[in-house]
């Protein structure tokens, strides 16, 4: 088969051009503002506030997918190839439903379960700490040189 | 089912590629398909310890400096956010330069290959100056120097574990595209897209930069927002 040939057939299929990727590149832009804005509004709500906080990560997540969804099929003109070939692309990647819900309800339930056998563990993960500004860089020099008298 | 797309081709009754592309590009795919499940894997490890965690580090914390800005300046999201956006507009112009290949346009692949691959080193000058700033800070593998979000103090060193690991493995993903970015920038300059009659390879090396991309705003979101 002639690469020539392929480039060809190609050509029939190729999407809308540079007005497409404009279009795409300004939807990605503003999805990507409106992370942000979601992000800023988080840092000044309270960690308390755990149902607020974990809906707009929720929608953050949305936001996450959507962004995929428009690089994937509009950059990588994942939507313009043929129907078959864009099954075995994405078919696989189902995986990733129980991949992701498995592990974090593990990790969750690992969690739970230390909290309520281990005291010791609770205990020690609750001791409040000072907050270090400058003397950060230091410390680290200081351990370097414990290190290496050992 | 093959039909159903095309009602007058028989894509597979032989005689062409039944998928409708170069054998490269369908290898490249497969081949993207599985770093996905190299970072998806990476990502959820992430996710899963982070779960099972008491604490976690708050990232407005940790991220909120900025170069050349005065020493404890509060500027969180700033510099990343800057970061995402070298990643999406040099995206933009790797696809341009496919679409100047579509047209056999030399000029225009020349000129947006060279801006995708400024785009691809700033993203990684912007990523040196992170890590070098965390690692003065007292961050580095096996190093947590910083608070958890409810005040209290890490028991582990995942969070900087993990952070180096998944944003270094990202990079060198960037550096490897930069490299290809740069031979074919060569391979274009010499003519050799023109004398094959294609620039299908512009393709292959774009879907490998877009991944890269694509990479990028998963790690962005898990590690900076949420």
């Amino acid at each position: 088969m002639e690469p020539v040939n392929i480039h060809a057939q190609h050509a029939e299929n190729h999407g809308g051009g540079t007005k497409e990727i404009w279009r795409i590149t300004w939807i990605l832009t503003v999805l990507t503002i409106v992370e942000l804005a979601i992000g800023f509004w988080m840092i000044k709500i309270p960690l308390d506030q755990e149902g607020l906080r974990l809906g707009l990560k929720g929608v953050i997540v949305i936001l996450m997918m959507a962004k995929a969804f428009y690089i994937v099929a509009y950059f990588m003109h994942l939507k313009h190839e043929i129907r078959n070939m864009i099954m075995t692309i994405v078919v696989p990647l189902a995986l990733f439903i129980w991949f992701i819900i498995a592990f974090l309800y593990d990790g969750n339930s690992y969690k739970n379960l230390r909290n309520t056998y281990d005291p010791h563990h609770k205990e020690a993960s609750t001791v409040k700490g000072e907050k270090k500004e400058h003397g950060a860089a230091d410390h680290k020099e200081g351990e370097h040189k414990a290190e290496e008298k050992h | 089912m093959a039909s159903t797309t095309t009602a007058t081709t028989k894509w597979w009754s032989g005689g062409k590629s039944p998928f409708n592309v170069e054998y490269g590009k369908l290898m490249m795919w497969y081949f993207l398909m599985s770093d996905a499940f190299t970072f998806g894997a990476f990502l959820i490890a992430y996710g899963t310890t982070r779960f099972s965690t008491n604490g976690w580090p708050d990232p407005n914390e940790v991220f909120k400096s900025f170069p050349f800005a005065p020493e404890g300046v509060h500027a969180p999201l700033v510099f990343v956010s800057i970061m995402t956006f070298i990643l999406i507009i040099s995206s933009v112009t790797m696809v341009l330069a496919v679409h100047a290949g579509h047209n056999m346009d030399r000029k225009g692949v020349v000129r947006n290959l060279i801006l995708t691959i400024i785009g691809g080193a700033a993203f990684l000058g912007c990523q040196a100056w992170e890590w070098t700033h965390l690692y003065h800070e007292g961050a580095w593998w096996g190093s947590n120097p910083f608070l958890n979000h409810d005040g209290s103090v890490a028991i582990s060193t995942n969070f900087t574990n993990f952070f180096f690991t998944i944003t270094g493995f990202h990079g060198f993903h960037v550096l490897s595209g930069v490299v290809i970015n740069i031979i074919m920038l060569i391979m274009t300059l010499n003519g050799v897209f023109d004398r094959r009659g294609h620039y299908l390879m512009i393709e292959k090396a774009g879907l490998y930069w877009h991944f890269v991309d694509l990479v990028w705003v998963f790690v962005f979101t898990c590690f900076y927002l949420i």
